[in-house]
């Protein structure tokens, strides 16, 4: 079971350092975990995991494709590989060799890619991932993820120990706003429920998770009671919460840090469009380019706003 | 004359076999396939550490054949050792078939790693020889096949490069140089210039062999092998569609079509040949 905080503020840890010290202590007791990078091991906060297990850790260099090949390989030979690079890097440029290598070839592999949408910030436009989640979507059998804080982190590479498959992590490296208190256990493919609420859904997903929390608070003073979802899981998608929360809200919005062309909101409409049709408003990334600058400037741009949720809100709400 | 008769007769099977499925289906990647029957004898007949009723035992050695498509030839071998019936050979790319056109190691029983998008299978194979080594298997090898065509590929480099830095002598891989690609000659369509020097700058301890003689394959692998210090590459000196006629005599013979009439002769020359084999 996992509890919400009552109070947002940020971590006091980087999600990359929980990221590794989990990864740490599963491979101080499973030989068969094991980590690859290409040539960003300072970016990813990995170095303590190289030094203490240099025999199980692997800098490919600047080489993404090589890298994913070399995971599949290694898993089909009994390890537990995880592979980070950059969001884009990691599934863009390697889209073939994750289908492929990893998926159509069932092997058990984990994939991370760092830095999601804008909090790719001064790295600019080519870094910034609005698509990584759209283009693994359309791959059979692989899992899509965006763990939310450290806690949600620690559950997802701890469960990821002993599941087999192709897994996808979106991995905030920074700070997070903490939502979960520690302790907190998940299920894979099941939404966790935030909020509670009667007048509309609003389905988020990482950073944007908090900006959900603030809008339905702005929303309560308004006197319109909005549930708030972390769809943490973008596939398989909990179809079955999601009926549920439509039903008895009316009306969705969804919420996230990508391109909502084949991003959650995609996912969302599609899947309630076979179950439980209702109005559905998307804030996120309108199927645009990245672009540098500070992430806070960035989040105004790419109006990923609580401002931007709860205009979405009244408007879902209008259209019921 | 070859020393390794008993290989030589496996060589001749396999071909006879190969031939046999493609004229089954009428059409496929004959030319790619035949090129690589010596290769597949003498590591399926001699030199794979293999147990065909064991075919998952973790200890064994693995065969990444990058260039998927000569997949038809693999399942040969695969069969004459007994890890799935001979008749099995016959169903080659029919609907719910065990022996799709590019090897999937999730379909064919033997069948080590996925293959068929030209590029990923160093990759693989490297990962797989790494994580024998993680493991601490130091008697497991990998064994690796490029196309060249398939050395196209910019992946194929990012690999070359990184296992002779991690110094992976227990990958051995093999380059089919066959001259030919699916447009035609490969020095027509992108010339790759000189394989050996291209390999040996990478890091890779380098040998080219006549890839039709399972002598020179043998004694390339004995010499790869006594080494520890780098990858092994083997270029074999090929020739596309060899022992098959229609092949040898179609260019470019990547992929054909023919009837059962039109390779009637050249299995029967092909069998000819492994009776001669038999009898030497």
């Amino acid at each position: 079971m996992y509890t919400v905080k009552d109070k947002l503020e940020k971590e006091s840890k980087e999600m990359r350092a929980v990221y590794c010290q989990t990864l740490q202590e599963l491979a101080r007791e499973d030989d068969r975990i094991c980590v690859l990078d290409a040539d960003l091991v300072g970016s990813s906060g990995m170095k303590p995991f190289f030094n203490e297990f240099p025999d199980r850790a692997v800098d490919c260099g600047i080489q993404e494709n090589d890298m994913i090949g070399i995971a599949a390989g290694l898993s089909a030979a009994g390890m537990v590989p995880f592979a980070h690079s950059f969001a884009p890097f990691a599934t863009r440029r390697c889209a073939d060799q994750i289908f492929i290598s990893c998926a159509y070839n069932k092997a058990n592999v984990r994939i991370v890619g760092s830095d999601p949408g804008v909090t790719a910030a001064y790295n600019g436009g080519t870094h910034m991932p609005f698509e990584d989640m759209g283009v693994l979507m359309s791959f059979p059998g692989v899992t899509l993820v965006e763990p939310t804080d450290t806690v949600q982190l620690r559950w997802l590479v701890k469960t990821l120990q002993n599941e087999y498959g192709v897994y996808y992590i979106r991995l905030l490296r920074k700070n997070a706003v903490g939502i979960f208190e520690e302790g907190s256990d998940f299920e894979l493919g099941k939404i966790a429920r935030i909020r509670e609420g009667a007048d509309v859904a609003i389905v988020a997903s990482g950073i944007l998770v908090a900006e959900a929390v603030k809008a339905a608070e702005a929303l309560a003073q308004e006197g319109i009671s909005a549930a708030v979802l972390n769809a943490f899981t973008w596939k398989p998608l909990d179809g079955e919460t999601l009926a549920e929360y439509a039903a008895k809200c009316g009306c969705v919005v969804t919420a996230e840090n990508h391109n909502i062309v084949g991003g959650l909101g995609s996912a969302v409409a599609s899947c309630l469009s076979r179950t439980c049709p209702v109005p559905v408003e998307m804030v996120g990334i309108e199927d645009v380019f990245g672009q540098v600058g500070p992430e806070s400037e960035l989040r105004k741009i790419f109006d990923l706003t609580p401002e931007h949720i709860v205009r979405a809100a009244k408007a879902a709400i209008a259209r019921k | 004359m070859e020393k390794n008769k008993a290989l030589r007769v496996f060589a001749e099977e396999i071909r006879v076999e190969t031939m046999k499925e493609l004229a089954h289906l009428g059409f496929g990647h004959i030319g790619g396939c035949m090129s690589v029957v010596e290769l597949l004898s003498v590591l399926y007949g001699k030199e794979m550490r293999i147990d065909p009723k064991n075919p998952k035992w973790a200890e064994r050695d693995k065969l990444v054949m990058s260039k998927g498509h000569a997949g038809p030839a693999v399942y040969a071998a695969l069969a004459l050792k007994g890890y799935f019936p001979k008749e099995q050979l016959l169903t080659l790319n029919q609907a719910g078939t065990h022996l799709p056109s590019h090897c999937d190691r999730n379909l064919t029983v033997g069948v080590d790693m996925t293959t068929g998008s030209l590029g990923q299978g160093i990759s693989t194979a490297i990962g797989l020889a790494m994580g024998d080594r993680m493991m601490g298997r130091n008697d497991s090898y990998t064994y690796l096949v490029l196309g060249d065509g398939e050395c196209d590929e910019g992946q194929v480099w990012e690999g070359a490069a990184f296992a002779a830095h991690q110094m992976l002598d227990h990958l051995i891989a093999f380059v089919d140089w066959n001259k030919q690609q699916l447009d035609g000659a490969c020095e027509d369509v992108l010339d790759l210039g000189d394989m050996v020097q291209k390999f040996r700058s990478f890091g890779w301890y380098t040998q080219k062999v006549d890839g039709h003689s399972v002598d020179a394959i043998l004694e390339a692998i004995e010499k790869g092998k006594a080494q520890h210090e780098k990858p092994v590459m083997i270029i074999l000196d090929t020739v596309k569609g060899k022992g098959c006629e229609l092949a040898e005599n179609t260019f470019p013979c990547h992929h054909i079509k023919f009837t059962a009439e039109q390779i009637a002769p050249s299995i029967e020359k092909a069998e000819a040949v492994l009776a001669a084999a038999r009898k030497a």
